[in-house]
């Protein structure tokens, strides 16, 4: 069996950058594994511009921004294999049956591989980041009801028809749920000749960036009914309507609101889950309000020696972002592996934990806990608030005294914020790290 | 204008079973299906059950040809290599004033022949009998009909086995072909049919066509059109109703939360829906029961949906569908106003076997229908056994489901059995092109669906649409174009960028 330092699962834009983050950290045994024909993700389908701001100081598109990591990789020689998808994940060493006994440590991790070149291989690694991404909610989750007819596709499916293969899924069409996806593909559909009708968003928020609702919809005069859904779907070889509708403060449609809409396609843009379905193989713990990993300050999950970023940890409004937060979890898997901590889990001290609690109007941040010992001088906390706010503070509580506030002027859940810790204000803390939205 | 001894019209799961074995026969059979695909209609939108067989009334075909469908389905499965699992059914009662009728059920049952059924109570241990057979059962059921015989089949891959099956020992599919009408032949007996061919990969047609079919004898299959089949040729009218069932499909994830294939026993609340494990390990629950007149639109319904999964909810625990349903669907059954399957020559028009009013258990009853319908074939055209008869069928292999050693050889052979297209359910380019290339093979989206499971994970095809369409233009030589869903009319693309 092939040994690794780091076992990187997926080859978009946070497994390339946990690669070179994990390299420059002094691990160059590390390995790639992507799915797909080439390295970049989802970035290769989007080839509209508005990338690397943060991280390049420039716009770049979808392709190129990917280029740059990919050149790196390159670079450095970090080893990947295309077209090679992960089938297992374990602690469990292969032939063995309990849990940790596999090597001499007891904290290898195994991984499967299946390949149009080499079959099946097996690996063993010292550390594995889960870098897998997400994939787009579809009809059936959605439950919309009706007849199930062609032409109804996520934006994301669009996507890839429109700028990879040329060819178009629709001519006219309808837009449920406004995320970023959905818009970027009504500007791209309305300038590859399709009529876009309208987009229909169930929240009375959007769920994308601002930049997106003005540079996609505005632009070409194409209305987002905010608090409006799809009721019926009609036709049954191919779309020939939707049924839309007003819901109330409940979300629920109002009757006598529905609207029919002629159209033969309708994209889907209701939100994106992280595809953790290895990671719940291997064991480690979800959390229910992202649908990824819980994790501490060093992006460790709940598996020791199994790191996570991007969107398989949570989903990103950024891709500057996720690179960020994956150099982050690249850093730590190679601290992890290079000092070779392991088993510290079974140590006789248990290093101090501090959770973090999300109150007052924040629905989740990542990380989950915070080792104060652990963590670096500056630790970003990214969180998504529940709702709209205007002229709100952010704060931050250390065993009920107060330790940051940011004033926001305006706050949306479709927006990701973070707050940047400083390991000095939390030195000689425990229990609970506080994250509120106040007036 | 061709001829043929025989014509059955349907390739659902009652044609394609007929199919098969009339196939075993030195007969001339011609199987017409409207649709582009074998099992479009009720056959691909029902619960997948093989039910044990105390339902039905005693002395009803559906009574006989239960039991015998079902006694026939494991050896079936085995020779034509469909998935089937012989999980057990349970029947629960909720109130003490229902256990008369769960009686009633038993006793029914016996009288139908079937075997081992038993009552169990909560009141004779508290519940622990139950609970072991059932962990996440419902502390509100208060007794279980138990029957070991019941089962869940996959209905589309019983249904490709048999119409393929049948394919290779010399039966006929003309597919994208619509009967019209029928009428008895002026020049002798038998029948026209009058047929319109749609477009399709298949046919090469670039727009409908005509065509005139004469058939010795016509073999009526055609489910929720079966009464307009039989009424144009008989003056003993029946009528068909179409009754909608509307179902949602749970993630994999939920797979082991129920072992049986639990009923409920109907109450003064309504009929009851089902919640069962599905041979590929998800949890389909279901169906409601409303007579539609529409018998072309499958649609689901809010208010359905939300009835099924608050009714299914009574059976467990806690339902674990919050999250984790991944579709939703509707079918239509066949229910004919006798209430009874009708199966036999019509009266008045020889040479017309109706096979009609085929609702459920029409699924565990169809192979035993298929023998019971070639008796009568032999009773009117008596033929002689085929020699070189094929009873035996390789399904496609599943990577997903194969051992490592399997996996290998596969791989070895046939790289494109490494190469994975559809993720969540781990289906391989080796097994599309497969489902494509083998007889009555798939040339639409669904049709790779249902034959080899791609698009039907959690994604719902998200990922794998566009390399699907990619494999079957390849395989089938046309254009991305003209690949479509289900058939002419269903297209995924509508062309090129800027075309519009």
């Amino acid at each position: 069996m092939d040994h690794k330092g780091i076992i990187i699962i997926g080859g978009g834009p946070a497994g390339l950058s946990a690669a070179v983050a994990a390299h420059e950290a002094g691990v160059s045994d590390v390995l790639i594994l992507e799915r797909d024909e080439r390295l970049g993700g989802i970035l290769n389908q989007c080839i509209h511009n508005g990338f690397g701001l943060h991280t390049f100081k420039e716009e770049l598109t979808g392709p190129e921004y990917a280029a740059r990591y990919v050149a790196r990789v390159e670079e450095l020689g970090i080893p990947y294999r295309l077209s090679t998808i992960v089938v297992d994940l374990t602690d469990r060493a292969p032939g063995s049956n309990h849990e940790g006994d596999g090597d001499a440590h007891g904290h290898l991790k195994y991984v499967t591989t299946m390949d149009a070149e080499g079959g099946m291989t097996a690996y063993s690694a010292d550390a594995v980041i889960l870098a897998m991404g997400c994939r787009e909610r579809a009809r059936g989750a959605l439950n919309i009801p009706g007849t199930r007819p062609a032409g109804i596709y996520t934006a994301g499916t669009a996507q890839y028809f429109v700028n990879l293969e040329g060819r178009m899924p629709g001519r006219d069409v309808v837009i449920l749920g406004s995320g970023d996806i959905g818009l970027i593909m009504a500007r791209r559909m309305t300038l590859e000749g399709a009529h876009v009708h309208l987009v229909a968003e169930l929240q009375p928020y959007s769920g994308g960036l601002k930049r997106n609702i003005v540079q996609c919809l505005d632009d070409y005069g194409i209305p987002l009914m905010l608090s409006h859904t799809v009721v019926a779907i009609h036709g049954n070889a191919r779309l020939e309507g939707v049924t839309i509708a007003e819901v109330d403060d409940k979300l629920k449609p109002i009757p006598g609101t529905e609207k029919h809409y002629p159209c033969d396609t309708l994209l889907l843009s209701c939100g994106l889950l992280p595809e953790n379905e290895l990671s719940s193989q291997l064991g480690v713990n979800l959390s229910r309000a992202t649908g990824g990993a819980v994790v501490n300050e060093s992006l460790e999950t709940s598996v020791e020696g199994v790191f996570a970023c991007g969107n398989v940890l949570h989903v990103h409004d950024l891709v500057d972002y996720v690179s960020e937060e994956a150099a982050a979890a690249g850093r730590h898997a190679a601290e992890y592996v290079q000092n070779d901590t392991r088993g510290r889990s079974q140590g006789v001290k248990m290093d101090e934990t501090i959770a973090i609690v999300p109150d007052g109007g924040v629905r989740y941040t990542v990380p989950v806990t915070i080792r104060p010992d652990h963590m670096a001088d500056l630790t970003t906390v990214r969180f998504r608030v529940g709702a709209i706010y205007k002229d709100v503070d952010v704060t931050v509580y250390a065993d009920d005294r107060e330790i940051q506030r940011l004033h926001k002027r305006i706050m949306a859940p479709g927006e990701m914020e973070q707050v940047i810790l400083k390991k000095s204000e939390l030195s000689g803390k425990s229990g609970e790290l506080r994250f509120a939205i106040e007036a | 204008m061709q001829h043929r001894q025989i014509v059955i019209i349907g390739a659902g799961v009652t044609g394609a079973c007929i199919a098969r074995e009339l196939s075993r026969r030195e007969l001339d059979v011609l199987v017409v299906e409207r649709m582009s695909d074998v099992c479009e209609g009720t056959s691909k939108a029902n619960s997948g059950i093989v039910h044990a067989g105390y339902d039905a009334r005693p002395g009803t075909l559906k009574a006989r040809l239960n039991v015998q469908g079902n006694a026939m389905m494991a050896e079936l499965s085995r020779e034509l290599d469909f998935p089937f699992r012989n999980n057990g059914s349970m029947v629960l009662c909720f109130e003490e004033d229902g256990i008369a009728a769960l009686e009633e059920l038993k006793s029914r049952g016996e009288q139908n022949g079937v075997k081992n059924l038993e009552i169990v109570r909560k009141d004779a241990d508290g519940g622990a009998a139950l609970k072991e057979l059932e962990p996440n059962l419902s502390d509100d059921v208060v007794a279980a009909l138990v029957a070991p015989t019941g089962g869940i089949v996959d209905p589309f891959l019983l249904t490709v086995a048999m119409a393929e099956n049948a394919c290779v020992n010399g039966v006929s599919f003309s597919l994208d072909t619509e009967v019209d009408s029928i009428a008895g032949n002026p020049d002798g007996p038998g029948y026209v049919l009058d047929v319109t061919m749609h477009p399709s990969i298949r046919n090469g047609l670039k727009e409908d066509a005509k065509d005139r079919i004469e058939a010795d004898l016509v073999i009526n299959a055609a489910g929720v059109h079966a009464d307009v089949f039989h009424n144009m040729v008989s003056g003993r009218k029946i009528n068909v109703t179409a009754r909608k069932g509307e179902y949602c499909l749970l993630d994999k994830k939920t797979g082991g939360y129920v072992r049986h294939t639990l009923f409920q026993l109907p109450t003064a609340m309504g009929k009851g829906v089902l919640i069962t494990p599905t041979t590929h390990g998800n949890v389909l629950i279901g169906p409601t029961a409303e007579d539609v007149t529409d018998r072309e639109t499958m649609n689901t319904t809010a208010e359905g949906l939300a009835k099924v999964i608050a009714t299914a909810g009574r059976s467990v625990d806690s339902l674990p569908s919050g999250g984790n349903v991944i579709t939703s669907f509707a079918g239509l059954r066949a229910h004919e106003d006798g209430g009874d399957f009708i199966i036999g020559e019509a009266e008045d028009a020889p040479g017309f076997i109706d096979v009609a009013g085929i609702e459920s258990p029409g699924l565990s009853c169809a192979p035993a229908i298929g023998t019971y319908v070639a008796e009568i074939v032999d009773s009117i055209c008596p033929s002689s056994m085929k020699e070189d008869f094929v009873a035996t069928r390789r399904g496609i292999t599943s990577m997903a489901n194969a051992d490592d050693e399997v996996r290998a050889a596969c791989m070895a052979e046939n790289p494109a059995y490494a190469n994975v297209i559809c993720r969540c359910e781990l289906v391989t380019e080796g097994e599309i092109v497969d489902a494509i290339n083998r007889p009555l093979g798939a040339t639409t989206l669904d049709g790779i669906k249902r034959r080899v499971r791609a698009g039907m994970g959690r994604c719902q095809a998200g990922f794998c649409t566009p390399r699907q369409v990619a494999i079957l233009a390849g395989e089938l030589g046309t254009d991305e174009s003209a690949i479509t869903k289900k058939g002419c009319g269903s297209e995924l693309l509508t062309g090129h960028n800027k075309e519009a």
